[in-house]
């Protein structure tokens, strides 16, 4: 019994890694969505509402867009993380932080804030 | 297309080139136009006001506080300190053009004999030095009651910052130039992000004001300092916003930054002292 839920298990996730392999993206927890949102309203981390009105968070600034119906704007992903990682690509006079490559976030916090923000 | 495309950059090119060339006199009035056309409900004179020109919201509550103005004391202290001969006699009057009396509004200045811009607080200290006194701290205390005092015997007087006929005043007019608008820092923004491009809107809680009028109330007391700071102690604060290492006060940056960024003032009035938040 125990056994072959285990073995029930074990398919489980195994079809589940093939899944994330094969597509060649990582699968959100609710964790990783909670600590994105942590590092994107962090003052000393991403700082993002002090642009941008994201729900969820208080006193928003209105310097850039509301950031809203995400996966409409992105529906790549790893676009909006290069949008996140330098914003300079898509327009040189941006004021908004390229937080990748200033190394304002790590890599890791770049991820989370992603899966935050895609979840908008 | 090709020749579309190098035609436009050609154009590009040409406009950037322009830019850069354009004399103190096409950046000023591209420089006031530019707010004038962002702020049309706000009359020219009114950017004296700083973030008030354009902060209908916070603005009879800014009033309150400059009629029972928190820098009043200040004000008396330097007075008195103005007015109090040195160990060999001689007072600041001596060192300025009027007795130092209602002359904020020439200052910064570039002194074509010494190849270099004066600010007032510089000329402060030279003055002390000089007369065989210790120089002041550069940000607050002493010296920024000192320059309060004087700044209010200004009032009402209107900027006229000069860039003369000399190479050097023009370099230092440029360097200012170039501070304002490159981005620095690891957040890497630039003062005409916050103040040009973005003044009006929302950084978090705090409405971002226009450069235009920002130095004609310096120096100014804040609430949050609990007191008055000098321009260049203000530039530390903005530089260490965005993550950037602050140049030293009364530096050869600073006070290039500082000519360029009141000669963008010039035509309002001095209101020095002021009161923000
Ligand atoms: C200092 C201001 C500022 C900060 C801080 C800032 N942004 Fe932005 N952001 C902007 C502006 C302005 C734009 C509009 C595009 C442009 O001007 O480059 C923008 C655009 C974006 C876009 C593209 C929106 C679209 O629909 O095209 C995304 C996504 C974004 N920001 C996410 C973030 C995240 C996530 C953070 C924090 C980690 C952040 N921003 C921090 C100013 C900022
Ligand atoms: C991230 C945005 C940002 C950047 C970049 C920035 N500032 Fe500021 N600055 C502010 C905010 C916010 C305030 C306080 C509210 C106000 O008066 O705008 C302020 C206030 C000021 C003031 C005082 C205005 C007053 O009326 O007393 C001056 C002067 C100033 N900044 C100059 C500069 C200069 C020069 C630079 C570049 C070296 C710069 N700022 C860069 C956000 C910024």
């Amino acid at each position: 019994m125990i056994r072959k839920q285990l073995r029930r298990n074990i398919a489980r996730a195994t079809s589940l890694l093939l899944i994330t392999l094969v597509a060649g993206i990582s699968i959100a927890t609710a964790d990783d969505i909670a600590d994105g949102k942590k590092a994107a309203f962090d003052r000393k981390k991403g700082n993002c509402l002090a642009c941008h009105m994201i729900a969820g968070g208080s006193l928003p600034g209105n310097i850039g867009p509301p950031l809203v119906a995400m996966k409409a704007r992105f529906p790549d992903k790893a676009d909006l993380r290069a949008q996140i990682w330098d914003p300079t690509v898509a327009n040189p006079n941006t004021i908004m932080p390229p937080f990748g490559k200033h190394r304002i976030l790590s890599e890791k916090e770049i991820d989370l804030v992603t899966e935050f923000i895609h979840s908008l | 297309m090709k020749k579309l495309l190098s035609t436009l950059s050609l154009a590009t090119l040409l406009a950037v080139t322009c830019v850069v060339n354009a004399t103190p006199q096409q950046d000023l009035k591209e420089f006031q136009s530019f707010y004038m056309k962002r702020f049309p409900n706000t009359p020219f004179e009114d950017f004296a006001n700083g973030v008030y020109s354009i902060d209908p919201a916070s603005r009879g509550q800014w009033e309150d506080i400059e009629e029972f103005a928190p820098y009043e004391l200040n004000i008396s202290v330097g007075e008195t300190m103005f007015n109090t001969p040195f160990a060999n006699g001689k007072t600041y009057a001596s060192c300025f053009k009027n007795g130092g009396i209602g002359i904020r509004q020439n200052y910064p200045f570039f002194d074509t004999d010494r190849g270099e811009v004066i600010t007032l607080e510089l000329a402060i200290n030279e003055c002390r030095e000089a007369n065989g006194e210790k120089p002041l701290k550069w940000k607050k205390g002493p010296i920024a009651d000192i320059s309060a005092y004087m700044a209010y015997t200004s009032r009402g007087k209107v900027f006229d910052v000069k860039i003369p006929d000399d190479p050097r005043a023009l370099a230092a007019y440029e360097r200012g130039k170039k501070h304002f608008y490159q981005k620095r820092g690891q957040l890497n923004m630039a003062c005409a992000d916050c103040h040009k491009f973005y003044s009006g809107n929302m950084v978090r809680a705090d409405l971002l004001s226009p450069a235009l009028g920002h130095l004609t109330h310096f120096p100014v007391y804040r609430s949050k300092w609990g007191g008055l700071g000098t321009t260049h102690r203000r530039y530390d604060g903005c530089n260490k916003q965005v993550r950037a290492k602050p140049f030293p006060a009364q530096g050869e940056e600073y006070r290039a930054l500082e000519y360029f960024h009141t000669y963008m003032s010039n035509g309002l009035a001095v209101n020095g002292p002021g009161a923000r938040k």
